[in-house]
């Protein structure tokens, strides 16, 4: 029993007692984060994802202001039910460029990991605008003032600077361009030549063709609204990754 | 503190621990031993855990997690649980795969499965823009009446279910453009007045009689190749009927003298490589029976 009265010494003595509190704790600290730096695989090896476009990251800025996360996650759980709803469970990759990301724990509307693409322009800017005019039992309140708002994307070359100051990698050319490419990306009948470059510089970054879609994408060609930064960015959402090349039985994948 | 004494506290009749500040002692009051065994319980239970299931994230040299003996993992579960009820399904399903949307129709058994998978299929992916039951929205074609854009029958349907509409990350999409009249100055503000007014006589409403026939010329012209010398419109290039007072986006004159303007090109989502065939073909099935099939 000698050992275990010893515990009057940490009783008695504050600085001791600290000590002993930051080893106890250190431990803890450290079998979960210590594996983080010389694990070889947390995120899965994907193809096709790249960097959003600084169409996109205006679309996800006004995303995270309008507190879209609060009623919609971003994470396809790996749940047969919802495999089934909502497609691919989402995978780590699928995240890794979202600074903060957007997993969310509460759906009051559905899942929005794998939206982009699944319904037309046309719906998700009515929809904004008013969302009961297409659902009528739908709670979520209305986004009319996204089609009036102009986007404004003065800063846009410093959203980029701060992502790749948390790791994403995006190169000096991109963000040199972004203005341009932002521009070049919703409007599709006037910058022909930074189209390709823009089409060229994140098609590389994916290594996949066909991931950046140009279009205009709130049907009003003569502006650049805050709509058309978010549909540009919820038509991206979940449809970067190339699942056919995917190996989900790989047991490196294995979860 | 096994060389103190044993000290009772007098009012409680609890032992002390021997510990004592300004002649206030402490009681001994130790854990219950039901609550003590649950706790060490858990922590066997802990260990026990980690050797059956996936536990340690990664030990030097071994890349990944541990595996754990029972070899869990949600994402291959997942894809087993998802395998499964495709299997079950395909019971019935591949017999859907292998009839014809003809047979799959007049099948009762059949029938029935396609319609009750195309019903769920529907109120996820076509519900949001085609509403409940397919009553339709503005901008969004009712599937519930007999009115079709592109094409009414069993193979129609799939079709366009396959391809979508003006998608055009599918090359065998339906695809047509209607011109915006307005906004690419092809016609005058008055010339659309006019032709606005004659769109509406079509279907028999009340118009200006002059602009009407004014009009009537503009639309040889100009709308003819697609909707038809009398209107009715053409279903290879998906022009509707502009006779029938069935509107998509809206009969009334600001809607109609809007879509002159700026023309609708409405999109629809290939579906093909999202839902599989036989969930395609259950839709079709659902959607030809919901009014107006042909």
């Amino acid at each position: 029993m000698g050992l275990l009265n010893k515990h009057g010494v940490f009783e008695r003595h504050s600085l001791i007692l600290t000590i002993g509190i930051l080893i106890t704790v250190s431990i803890g600290g450290l079998i979960q984060m210590a594996p983080l730096f010389y694990m070889e695989n947390t995120i899965e090896k994907v193809e096709g994802m790249r960097p959003y476009t600084p169409l996109e990251v205006a679309g996800r800025n006004i995303y995270l202001r309008e507190g879209c996360y609060v009623c919609h996650s971003q994470m396809v759980r790996p749940l047969r039910d919802e495999v089934e709803r909502y497609g691919h469970y989402s995978l780590a990759a699928e995240s890794m460029y979202d600074h903060p990301f957007q997993w969310g724990s509460k759906r009051t509307g559905p899942d929005l990991a794998r939206v982009g693409g699944k319904y037309s322009d046309e719906w998700h800017v009515d929809h904004l605008i008013d969302p009961r005019a297409l659902v009528p039992e739908s709670i979520m309140p209305p986004y009319a003032f996204l089609a009036e708002k102009s986007l404004d994307f003065r800063n846009i070359q410093d959203d980029l600077k701060a992502l790749r100051a948390v790791g994403v990698p995006y190169t000096d050319e991109m963000i040199e361009n972004a203005s341009m490419d932002l521009r070049a990306q919703v409007d599709p009948d006037i910058y022909f030549d930074e189209q390709d470059a823009l089409v060229a510089r994140y098609t590389e970054a994916s290594g996949r063709e066909g991931t950046v879609q140009i279009r205009d994408f709130d049907q009003d060609p003569d502006r650049i609204t805050e709509m058309d930064a978010l549909v540009a960015y919820l038509q991206m959402t979940g449809t970067l990754v190339d699942f056919s090349t995917y190996e989900a039985e790989d047991l490196m994948n294995a979860r | 503190m096994s060389e103190h004494h044993k000290d009772i506290d007098q009012p409680t009749g609890v032992e002390t621990t021997g510990h004592e500040w300004d002649g206030i002692k402490e009681l001994n009051n130790p854990l219950p031993r039901w609550w003590l065994y649950i706790w060490y319980g858990t922590i066997a239970f802990s260990i026990g855990y980690m050797v059956v299931m996936p536990a340690i994230p990664a030990l030097p040299g071994l890349g990944t997690n541990t595996r754990g003996l029972a070899g869990q993992s949600d994402r291959i579960a997942v894809a087993e649980q998802v395998e499964s009820l495709r299997a079950q399904r395909s019971a019935s399903g591949s017999a859907l795969l292998t009839a014809s949307l003809e047979e799959i129709e007049t099948d009762r058994e059949l029938q029935q499965f396609a319609m009750a998978s195309g019903e769920s299929a529907f109120g996820d992916n076509c519900a949001t823009c085609h509403g409940a039951g397919g009553r339709g929205a503005k901008g969004y074609p009712t599937l519930a009446d007999d009115a079709w854009l592109w094409s009414g029958t069993l193979e129609g349907i799939q079709y366009t279910l396959q391809h979508g509409i003006r998608h055009e990350e599918d090359p065998e999409t339906r695809f047509s453009l209607m011109p915006a009249f307005g906004r690419d100055r092809l016609l005058e503000r008055q010339q659309i007045d006019d032709v606005v007014n004659h769109v509406l006589s079509l279907s028999g409403r009340e118009v200006d009689e002059a602009a009407s026939s004014r009009g009537a010329d503009i639309f040889a012209a100009q709308c003819a190749s697609c909707h038809g010398a009398n209107g009715t419109g053409d279903r290879t290039v998906g022009a509707p009927n502009l006779t029938d007072d069935i509107w998509v986006f809206g009969g009334e004159y600001r809607d109609v003298y809007n879509t002159v303007y700026n023309a609708r090109n409405a999109h629809m989502p290939a579906w093909g490589e999202r839902l599989d065939e036989a969930t395609i073909k259950s839709l079709a099935v659902y959607v030809h029976s919901l009014g107006g099939g042909e």
